[in-house]
């Protein structure tokens, strides 16, 4: 079996590595777009704290919502502006999917910064733009990266559910792999799926400690 | 401050349900719900889904409890970092590949969809109990055996229920991934709500289609909030109370 999985990958090896690319491509462009709403939308968030509950309820319950449900309550919405399938509704559907973590992540990133640091960044006269840009993001943004990283992962495996409405992917192996009911096909899909997610899960995790400044390390190896 | 912003949300939560119904009515949905030829149909294939959801979640919470509490006694923690490691890994793995691998191996049915729905909501409830009762503080567990409590006794009254909130968690991010799974399960031959969905697409048969979403997105938000319910019920009153604090 596992042989005929790497038979059956080197066979198709272009068509794998397209069908690699389109599903990274979806999981890139979703990520993107949600990192650029989800981002500002939990700074905001952190700012104005009476409306935090209800958008971080608000993006929890879009996450409880199955994926296959949300692609099939999308579809007579999208469809009367010729969307319902392909790329763009799976990719809004992941774009949905991606807030809970990042607006989370942002927002407790935000509130759980030492508050001396943020005294000291008023005490040396930054304005509000310069404080978020030189004091919040930075030390912020591992933990905003571990979102992503967090949203990112999920994704991966959504978008493999998405090529029911037809957005390609490698979800296509298991798909076809279901219906001709070729074992080696699907294990191939599945094995690509979770390699992508394991690589894309190593890259953020590097990010993550390379966006984590120089001073905060030092910091934390010496707490031990 | 709080109301006019719950006003808000009030006022536009109506507006949507309002114009949800409105939408159901034009594309035929209650026409479909209740046309007594239909209908039995629904409701069995619901109760198939909640049968799947069911059998299969019991399964996993006996298991996934079972190993979490295995793996963070003393003979076997040495493993535990392996086993959060294999957990991870799992969970790369997207829910329908482990479906379709299932069908690969049992064949088509209900047995393989039970089976591919447990291993899955595995993961998340062992990982969280394991996680949980290791972040039990050593303290609390020292003073248990400083008070002559047996180790039986210090898993019992100690680490489950203070580790309840997380391990609940974990059950009810099991729960919800199971709810959404088990719409899948019709692929490999399963039934379940999944099944409308998906002929629903294939035919552009936009009230069959919504007949299957509907009740299934309904199902998972209503366990969302069983679990808050369950929540209150199993957490204790003191860990509760500390929460509330910190949240504030």
């Amino acid at each position: 079996m596992i042989s005929g999985v790497f038979h059956f990958i080197s066979e198709n090896f272009s068509q794998a590595l397209y069908l690699s690319w389109e599903h990274m491509w979806i999981v890139g462009v979703a990520l993107l777009i949600s990192a650029a709403a989800g981002i500002p939308l939990g700074l905001y968030v952190a700012g104005h704290e009476e409306i935090a509950s209800p958008i971080i309820n608000g993006a929890n319950i879009i996450m409880t919502i199955p994926s296959i449900a949300l692609f099939g309550i999308m579809l007579p919405l999208l469809s009367p502006i010729n969307l319902g399938l392909g790329k763009i509704p799976a990719i809004i559907a992941l774009i949905l999917y991606s807030q809970l973590p990042i607006i989370r992540n942002t927002f407790t990133a935000i509130k759980n910064l030492p508050p001396d640091l943020v005294d000291a960044a008023d005490g040396m006269g930054m304005t509000r733009w310069q404080r978020l840009k030189e004091v919040e993001m930075p030390l912020a943004a591992p933990v905003i990266i571990a979102g992503l990283r967090t949203a990112a992962v999920m994704n991966i495996g959504i978008a493999a559910i998405a090529v029911y409405i037809g957005s390609g992917g490698l979800g296509v192996y298991i798909q076809q792999g279901i219906d001709r009911f070729y074992p080696e096909m699907i294990l191939s899909g599945a094995l690509l799926v979770s390699v992508l997610a394991l690589i894309v899960d190593g890259i953020m995790a590097w990010l993550e400690r390379a966006a984590t400044p120089e001073g905060i390390k030092i910091q934390r190896k010496l707490m031990q | 401050m709080r109301k006019p912003v719950s006003t808000i949300y009030r006022a536009l939560l109506m507006t949507v349900l309002f114009i949800a119904g409105i939408l159901a009515q034009r594309v035929g949905l209650i026409t479909y719900i209740t046309d007594p030829y239909e209908y039995p149909v629904i409701l069995d294939l619901l109760l198939r889904h909640l049968y799947l959801v069911a059998v299969s979640m019991s399964y996993a919470t006996v298991i996934g409890l079972a190993a979490g509490i295995l793996f963070t006694r003393k003979r076997f923690r040495r493993y535990a970092g392996i086993c959060m490691y294999i957990l991870g890994l799992g969970q790369t793995i997207p829910s329908l590949a482990i479906l379709a691998l299932s069908m690969s191996f049992l064949g088509i049915g209900t047995k393989p969809a039970i089976f591919a729905l447990t291993i899955y909501s595995i993961l998340p409830i062992a990982r969280n109990t394991l996680a949980g009762i290791f972040a039990v503080p050593a303290s609390m567990i020292d003073a248990g055996r400083g008070m002559g409590m047996t180790s039986l006794g210090i898993l019992l009254e100690i680490e489950i229920p203070n580790s309840m909130k997380i391990i609940l968690t974990g059950f009810r991010v099991a729960l919800i991934i199971n709810i959404g799974t088990a719409a899948l399960s019709y692929l490999i031959g399963a039934g379940g709500l999944g099944d409308l969905i998906f002929t629903g697409i294939s035919l552009m048969q936009t009230e069959k289609l919504l007949a299957g979403a509907i009740p299934i997105t309904l199902m998972a938000l209503l366990a969302d909030l069983l679990c808050e319910l369950l929540g209150l019920i199993l957490v204790s009153k003191g860990l509760r109370l500390s929460r509330g604090e910190k949240a504030v």
